[in-house]
């Protein structure tokens, strides 16, 4: 990975200064996290962890006991006996395999997903899902990917996974018509019909949305495929997708009114869609996104915000909230910058503003508290530790589990850093409590 | 290889998460990478934890393995010695790094920190989190406490108390109790451990006469060692339940040298399950299922202090299956001893039971099946750490446990007058006992389609298409709403067994009868 070289592709070389980087803990999830929502975007697949009890209770934890019921995924448990040469890795496997799809003969995509305990044995899961194949397709499709902690954090196992949807070219519908342009990224099933809606208006037809409710359907590619990205994490996604001869439509992320115009506006400019349709289409839905947004902005106006790293999201999260709430940045944590993919992001920052990537905890805590933020953007592990001192934090996770996308919804992102400074203002002794704190 | 869709226990580095944040003083360096730093959250959401457990994490990553993971170790624990000024340091592996051999105990030796650091081997790939946690405090009473003979003159009535954890189940409030009860009694609790001790606490406890041993689970392997290797003996009876606390005080006193006394009535579960409201608990069938401490203490209580009937008994631990089974034994059922939740769950339909004590998990099962459930055990959730003062043990507890198992039920004149009144239009199916949540149990319409053709099939809760006659089902309908959903279950489970299809009346009253206790 090398240093990302931010100033040189900004739009005003001054604005963003080299981010820190800082070796520490990291406190972030592992890509394993991302299994959450992508079982149940993508239907037909079940995600097969192939890890450790640690992994297992990951899951378990993040997706909290609510969902319960019989998920579309599940962890094979490597054992001692496993482990110790007793038992053959991948007999064992093919047998734990066999169970489940005789208990979930609905399973259409079978998805082996690379744990760091795997890894590290060197576990080798594409082989696997190759043996698998010859027994199982086509009635059920096996595909491998990482998800592991060593190699991934958060968001990048969705990147992962896209990945290896597209390298696995037998499973790709061939013939048919290809399609005109790919929007790349989990969406809410809510924001993607949005989406698909607006695309008709405007007159673009052969739109796919990867990963769909059934993960690739009508992803056919031709010479002439372009792509978006709806989330700023798909780095290697898109590169697969280059790969495969599509091109990237470069725009920022349909985050916020202004990110949602822009990033359709980039659609409608390379497939030369008529602006003043454009204009015509987007009018409405941006009048209500700026009229919900309004609602919010007097709670952020001039509130100063820390982003811890979570889901790569932060730049763009910090674009809507410094220029379409008047919020103040105090520091922008990623666990990653994408350097190309998030270059118009960090362009639209103010100048001066601290950038972080990967972290040391520790560090970033200290450098928090000094920064005394109206609004801490973190993880469940710092959030009430946070509040407990009597700071207002809001969970990012959040940004990640709910509909946050399009103009529909940009009300609803104002409104989810904004009920924390509500809630701190309603409840007894808010305001003091901060004070007491400092 | 094990399938496992969600689980009962963490790994065994999590259960040595809860020791060291169950401490003060203690630091834990985790060699693991950064996606194990999720354990946080079970203490800062669940618990509400209002600081970061004590646990920095390696966090190393797959760059790191080229090179030295080692090295990273060392960082870490140099680091957070400088940071958080521990009086001691926990060092071990989670499941990834044990795989990479790296040694985290011979490597903190190397860096002459100026605090004791205790290295701890827990096989993540054989043990789980109980384990993990009795594992770790055992390292840490070792270490701490030595073999240096303990004084003259320990006062008969002094003891420890051993075994409360963070993110054990209601262990916050069981404590208070019990210290109350013991002080109350003329016994002098020294240490209670781990929960709130330092290292120099523990290396106090050969300083009490004997130990109090709350949750076996984790304090069962500590107190052996305490008694052969110093010489202390350790209660056997958990407090939970008003026979237990009595059976346990006594033993208390016996222990303590203090004469045999009648203790006075201290609860009000036992006038309450006299008083004649009560009486529709009678044979009240019951599912138990969790850790083997409160399964057990629980199967007592059910069948001694409240007349339910036990149906089923189980535990998710294998470590104590003997004990489980011996108990089960003692209430006709066959144990369940089974770490998958699938299992379970079949067996709560067999039995048939008519509330279920479990864990979250069964609560989640028991929800799905429209059961009445309470939760007696970890794994929990963070609406098990009430706000309220709500033990599991002693008097208090005990009233808390007539309270929190009986209120899931519909209460007994209630049930009887909404019998009474069940043709009186405001008593339709829609209307649920006034102190019960609209959601109850049981009165979901959806659940009771009305019947639009000959013969409907309705997915069960058994998991098979049963298909009734369309006057079986009219015939349904008129058994009381409140009882419908059992009616259907035991009815298809009846014609499942014998192979009847369609169900009608005949099966529906074969079916009554069959099940009439
Ligand atoms: S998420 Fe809420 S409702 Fe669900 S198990 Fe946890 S505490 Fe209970
Ligand atoms: S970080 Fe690695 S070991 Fe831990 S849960 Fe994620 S994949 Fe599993």
């Amino acid at each position: 990975m090398s240093l990302p070289q931010l100033a040189s592709t900004c739009n005003e070389p001054t604005a963003v200064a080299q981010p820190i980087r800082q070796r520490g803990q990291h406190e972030v999830f592992c890509g394993l996290t991302s299994i959450i929502w992508l079982h149940r975007k993508v239907q037909d697949a079940f995600f097969l962890v192939v890890g450790s009890r640690t992994c297992a209770h990951l899951l378990q934890s993040a997706a909290g006991v609510m969902i319960f019921s019989e998920p579309r995924f599940a962890t094979a448990i490597m054992e001692e006996r496993d482990l110790a040469g007793m038992a053959d890795m991948h007999d064992e496997l093919d047998n734990v395999v066999a169970r489940l799809l005789e208990r979930r003969p609905d399973i259409r995509m079978l998805v082996l997903v690379g744990s760091c305990p795997s890894e590290v044995i060197k576990f080798d899961l594409t082989r696997a899902a190759t043996r698998l194949n010859a027994v199982h397709a086509p009635r059920h499709r096996v595909i491998a990917y990482s998800g592991s902690g060593i190699e991934t954090t958060f968001t990048q196992g969705e990147d992962n996974f896209l990945a290896a949807l597209i390298a696995d070219k037998v499973a790709a519908p061939s013939g048919g018509t290809p399609a005109k342009l790919v929007v790349v990224g989990c969406l809410a099933d809510v924001v993607e019909d949005q989406f698909a809606r607006l695309f008709a208006e405007l007159g673009l037809n052969g739109v796919v949305f990867l990963p769909g409710r059934d993960a690739i359907k009508g992803l056919v590619m031709g010479p002439d495929t372009r792509f978006i990205l709806a989330q700023p994490y798909l780095g290697a996604t898109a590169a697969a997708l280059e790969a495969r001869g599509a091109r990237r439509i470069d725009a920022i992320f349909p985050l916020g009114a202004e990110g949602t115009s822009a990033w359709l506006r980039a659609i409608c400019t390379a497939f030369g869609v008529d602006m003043v349709r454009f204009d015509a289409v987007v009018a409405q839905p941006r009048r209500r996104a700026a009229e919900a947004m309004a609602h919010y902005r007097p709670w952020l106006e001039g509130r100063s915000v820390f982003f811890f790293p979570d889901s790569q999201m932060e730049p763009s999260l910090a674009r809507f909230l410094s220029r379409e709430m008047g919020s103040e940045l105090l520091e922008v944590g990623s666990p990653y910058l994408h350097r190309e993919h998030v270059a118009g992001e960090l362009a639209l920052l103010p100048a001066g503003v601290i950038i972080s990537e990967g972290q040391d905890v520790d560090l970033q805590i200290e450098r928090c508290r000094d920064a005394n933020p109206d609004l801490i953007v973190c993880g469940l592990g710092l959030a009430n530790p946070f509040e407990a001192e009597g700071r207002v934090s809001k969970w990012s996770i959040e940004f990640s589990f709910t509909p946050i996308q399009g103009f529909e919804q940009a009300g609803d992102l104002a409104e989810l850093f904004a009920r924390p400074l509500m809630r701190n203002a309603m409840l007894s002794g808010g305001a003091e409590r901060r004070g007491a704190a400092q | 290889m094990k399938l496992s869709m969600w689980t009962y226990e963490g790994p065994p580095h999590v259960g040595a998460m809860r020791i060291a944040a169950s401490m003060q003083g203690v630091h834990y360096v985790l060699h693991a990478p950064q996606g194990d730093t999720y354990a946080d959250l079970l203490f800062t959401m669940i618990e509400r934890r209002q600081s970061r457990p004590p646990v920095t994490y390696t966090t190393f990553q797959a760059r790191d393995l080229a090179g030295s993971t080692a090295d990273v170790f060392k960082t870490a624990c140099r680091d957070a010695v400088a940071r958080f000024a521990p009086d001691a340091l926990l060092v071990g592996a989670s499941c990834t790094a044990e795989l990479l051999q790296d040694d985290p105990g011979g490597l903190a030796r190397t860096l002459d920190v100026p605090i004791p650091v205790v290295p701890l081997e827990l096989p993540s790939y054989q043990k789980k989190e109980n384990w993990g946690a009795a594992e770790t405090f055992y390292r840490m009473v070792r270490a701490f406490v030595g073999r240096a003979p303990r004084p003259e003159n320990i006062p008969a009535n002094s003891c420890n108390i051993l075994g409360p954890t963070s993110l054990g189940f209601r262990c916050r409030d069981d404590v208070t109790e019990i210290v109350k009860l013991l002080t109350d009694e003329g016994l002098d609790v020294r240490v209670v451990a781990p929960l709130g001790a330092t290292p120099a606490d523990l290396a106090r406890l050969p300083q009490a006469a004997f130990n109090i041993v709350l949750y076996p689970e984790i304090a069962d392997v500590t107190a052996r060692w305490l008694k052969t290797a110093h010489g202390m003996p350790f209660t056997s009876t958990v407090p939970i339940g008003v026979g237990a606390t009595e059976q346990f005080l006594a033993e208390v006193r016996a222990l303590a040298g203090l004469p045999k006394r009648e203790s006075p009535r201290r609860d009000r579960l036992t006038w309450y399950s006299r008083s004649i409201d009560s009486n529709y608990l009678t044979n009240k069938r019951v599912f138990i299922f969790g850790d083997a401490t409160h399964a057990i203490a629980a199967a007592r209580i059910a069948s001694e202090e409240l007349g339910f009937r036990v149906c089923g008994l189980g535990t998710y631990m294998r470590e104590f299956a003997r004990d489980v089974r011996d108990a089960a034994a003692r209430y006709g059922v066959e144990a369940l001893i089974s770490d998958d939740h699938l299992e379970v769950e079949a067996a709560i339909v067999a039995a048939r039971p008519e509330l279920v004590l479990g864990t979250q998990m069964e609560r989640h099962i028991a929800k799905r099946l429209r059961v009445p459930c309470a939760v007696i055990s970890a794994p929990t959730h963070v609406q098990d750490f009430p706000a309220r003062y709500s033990p599991q043990m002693g008097f208090e507890g005990a009233n808390v446990i007539f309270d929190s198992w009986v209120h899931p039920l519909m209460m007994g004149l209630e049930e009887h007058l909404l019998q009474m009144f069940r043709d009186d239009f405001e008593f339709n199916d829609g209307a649920a006992a006034s102190h019960l949540h609209p959601q109850a149990p049981a009165v979901k319409p959806a659940a009771d389609p009305a019947p639009v053709a000959a013969a409907i099939a309705v997915a069960s809760p058994v998991g098979v298409i049963a298909t009734w006659t369309l006057e079986a089902e009219r015939e349904l309908q008129k058994v009381p709403f409140f009882v419908r959903g059992k009616a259907r279950r035991n009815t298809e489970l009846f014609a499942q067994g014998k192979g009847i299809h369609p169900i009608t009346v005949e099966t529906l009253y074969d079916a009554k009868a069959h099940f009439a206790r």
